[in-house]
């Protein structure tokens, strides 16, 4: 099953590599990771999407916990959590083809963010599902290219 | 005061209480040494950058402060490499430092330069690479710090050149606060409560102590517990002398290479308490079969340790001494239960000839009035002397046990020595690994220091021949040395003196003479290519099932 861990580490160099290298080492199975200054900003937050059972994901935070750097370790699989995804997409697209996609991608409320003689570029933001789906609508265009940055996720605010 | 880097360094290991580095020079840390000259740190050159980290290893272990050693950059940092793994296996405190070419060069693939921080990160607690001499003070604070606290292990301090030239004032680093690293010392109130009733409503309790109670001091504690509850005392290698050898409830060493009672008390018990282990796989052999009819109860100050191997009942995370002060303080008012579980003699009877048994039971008898300090190598040899001897006290054996390194016992001899002049220091080790640990007969002949190594000769690689004998059918290969040295002109080579025992009823003698003369001595002791060490238990079975022969 995969967890979310939200991994608060010290903004030094080489952190990265430390929790790399034990994902490496000990065989965790890392889906995704982002990295990105906090407002504190000698600390770093890491979102870390990983695979494994109960034991595993335990020993994972445990075996994060060890790392001198680390400072926090929460698992948010089960918080309600906001999680967004930011996807880049080139498409084949003739002159109809562009409208049609622009009208889709409205429905998911994603944009054309850059046009070619034969292609565009759209742009989205949303969980994983959201993001998929938008994939899967534009594969009967043809899809020339994807990139997807890691999932960012943050624990919802009482209500 | 201003002074450079170098001075620094050396100020700050000055103010940690540091007395005496092993090293060997280089390049990249020239001006540490020349910063050494007028310190009241003893410098020991090493004949080998491995046999430095060994040997402050020794030092460590057998004093319980962090030990230091110092390096080149480029290959007398690698050269440290298996040092520092062989303590971060044995979660020995060790400071590493080594020089590294100037920050301008570094990345540049300079000459003498290696990525000492990348190799070194998956076997130290933590390292440093430093960046401006301003934080020398505060990095040498912490990395003594993190080296001795918590579960103990290896630090290195990576300087490069210019830093340790560089100029700034001195200020020393009193107070050393890391907001990411705090380690739990007590114990959960409610976890203790748990394990109690568990303890006390066993009837067949088991203590299993591992080196996590010698880095913890808690030998007293288990004592105490192990009188109030009537359990029997069983201990991993790096356990051993945590609880006295010679106590009647000592059951001796439990695993794989485990001896009989030991095993059987384990297979048998209602209760295991383990102290500061990690359940290893020479430890519990087939870890689905492990104490089968056993609640476990794991006390450990590392909580990653917890759960790993092995699924325990009750989990407590602290430091065991701390913890175990908490169970006896809830115990004042029972009365010390007796355990009349008969277990085989952990002393089964052994005859008397050149074995290596018998050998150091007589070693065990003869030395039995003296302070000794055991190191050993890795192999056959090993296994004899951690069932053969018995270790009273504790940081009285120091053997490489997680990462097994042939290579250890001579170097961390010197380090052992060192901290206690005052004891009677013995290497155990066998043919092969004495000539991976024999640079460092140099550096005993000049310290002039009185180790006694006992070679026993079986012209092998003894232990890799026994586990061909088992895993591939009797096929030996590689194992064999086909040219054996002459030792005795070797310990004549290094100003040594040498015995070569030739028959049985010369050892006892041999062994007196070698206590008392205080002096650097090498023994040779002949024993049978083909003796096993025994009982065995083999790949995939439970620690009942021991092979008495295979
Ligand atoms: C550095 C290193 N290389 C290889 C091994 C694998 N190994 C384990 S025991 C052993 C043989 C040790 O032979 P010896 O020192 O003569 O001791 P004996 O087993 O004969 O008592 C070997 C090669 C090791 N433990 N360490």
């Amino acid at each position: 099953m995969k967890h979310t861990l939200a991994v608060l580490v010290e903004n030094h160099p080489g952190v990265l590599q430390r929790v790399s290298g034990l994902f490496a080492r000990r065989g965790y199975n890392i889906i995704s990771l982002v990295v990105s200054e906090t407002e504190d900003s000698s600390i770093s937050r890491m979102t870390i999407v990983v695979d494994g059972d109960e034991r595993i994901i335990e020993q994972v935070t445990k075996q994060l916990n060890k790392l001198i750097d680390v400072i926090k370790v929460q698992d948010v699989t089960n918080e309600d959590t906001v999680d967004r995804q930011l996807l880049l997409v080139r498409v084949n697209a003739d002159n109809p083809a562009k409208a049609e996609i622009a009208q889709l991608m409205d429905i998911f409320r994603a944009r054309i963010v850059d046009i070619g003689r034969k292609s565009v570029i759209v742009e989205a933001t949303g969980d994983e599902e959201k993001i998929e789906a938008i994939i899967r609508s534009l594969q009967p265009f043809g899809i020339q290219e994807i990139v997807k940055t890691g999932i960012c996720s943050m624990v919802r605010g009482p209500k | 005061m201003k002074m450079n880097g170098a001075q620094i360094l050396v100020k700050a290991l000055e103010d940690q209480g540091v007395d005496v580095i092993f090293g060997y020079p280089g390049g990249a840390v020239l001006e540490i040494f020349d910063a050494l000259r007028e310190s009241s740190i003893d410098f020991v050159l090493v004949r080998h950058e491995q046999g430095g980290a060994h040997a402050a290893s020794g030092y460590a272990r057998a004093s319980g402060k962090a030990g230091v050693c110092l390096a080149t950059s480029g290959p007398g940092a690698t050269n440290l490499v298996t040092g520092i793994a062989t303590a971060y296996m044995d979660s020995v405190p060790l400071v590493a430092i080594t020089g590294q070419v100037p920050k301008a060069m570094v990345g540049t693939d300079a000459f003498q330069e290696v990525d000492i921080t990348g190799i070194t990160s998956p076997i130290t607690k933590y390292n440093y690479l430093v960046q401006d001499v301003k934080n020398l003070p505060k990095i040498v604070a912490e990395a003594f710090y993190i080296a001795q606290s918590g579960r103990p292990g290896p630090v290195l301090i990576d300087i490069p050149r210019d830093v340790s030239m560089a100029v700034a004032e001195y200020v020393p680093y009193k107070k050393v606060d890391i907001r990411s690293y705090k380690p739990t010392l007590k114990g959960h109130p409610t976890m203790i409560k748990n394990a109690l009733k568990l303890l006390t409503q066993a009837e067949k309790p088991v203590i299993c102590t591992g080196g996590g109670v010698i880095s913890s001091g808690a030998h007293e504690e288990v004592k105490k517990l192990a009188n109030l509850t009537g359990a029997k005392v069983v201990s991993t290698m790096m356990g051993l002398g945590a609880f006295p050898g010679n106590h009647p409830d000592f059951l001796g060493m439990l695993g794989t290479y485990g001896n009989e009672a030991a095993n059987l008390a384990v297979q048998n018990c209602d209760c295991f308490l383990a102290l500061g282990m990690r359940f290893d796989d020479r430890v519990v052999g087939d870890p689905e079969k492990f104490a089968p009819r056993a609640k476990i109860v794991h006390i450990d100050i590392d909580p990653a340790e917890i759960g790993k191997n092995i699924a325990v009942d009750i989990p407590i995370v602290g430091d065991i001494k701390n913890v175990l002060r908490d169970m006896i303080a809830q115990l004042k008012d029972i009365t010390p239960k007796t355990n009349n579980d008969d277990y085989p003699h952990p002393n089964v009877r052994i005859e008397e000839g050149l074995n290596a048994p018998w050998v150091l039971r007589t070693l065990k008898r003869i030395g039995a009035s003296k302070k000794l300090i055991i190191t050993t190598d890795v192999g056959q040899h090993q296994l004899w002397a951690a069932h053969h001897l018995s270790f009273n006290e504790p940081r009285t054996l120091i053997s490489s046990g997680g990462l097994g390194t042939m290579g250890y016992g001579i170097p961390a001899a010197i380090g052992a020595q060192l901290a206690h002049p005052e004891k009677t220091v013995v290497v155990i080790t066998g043919d092969g690994s004495f000539q991976m640990g024999m640079p460092e007969l140099g550096t005993i002949a000049e310290l002039n220091l009185p180790i006694k190594i006992i070679i026993f000769n079986n012209g092998t690689l003894g232990m890799v021949r026994q586990l061909q004998h088992h895993y591939c059918n009797k096929r030996y290969t590689g194992v064999f040395f086909k040219k054996t040295v002459d030792f005795m002109h070797l310990a004549k080579a290094y100003g040594a003196e040498g015995y070569r025992i030739e028959s049985a009823d010369e050892v006892p003698k041999v062994f007196k003479e070698a206590l008392e003369n205080n002096k650097f001595t090498i023994i040779e002791c002949p024993i049978a290519q083909e003796d096993l060490v025994l009982p065995i238990v083999l790949a995939g079975d439970g620690l009942e099932k021991m092979v008495f022969n295979p």
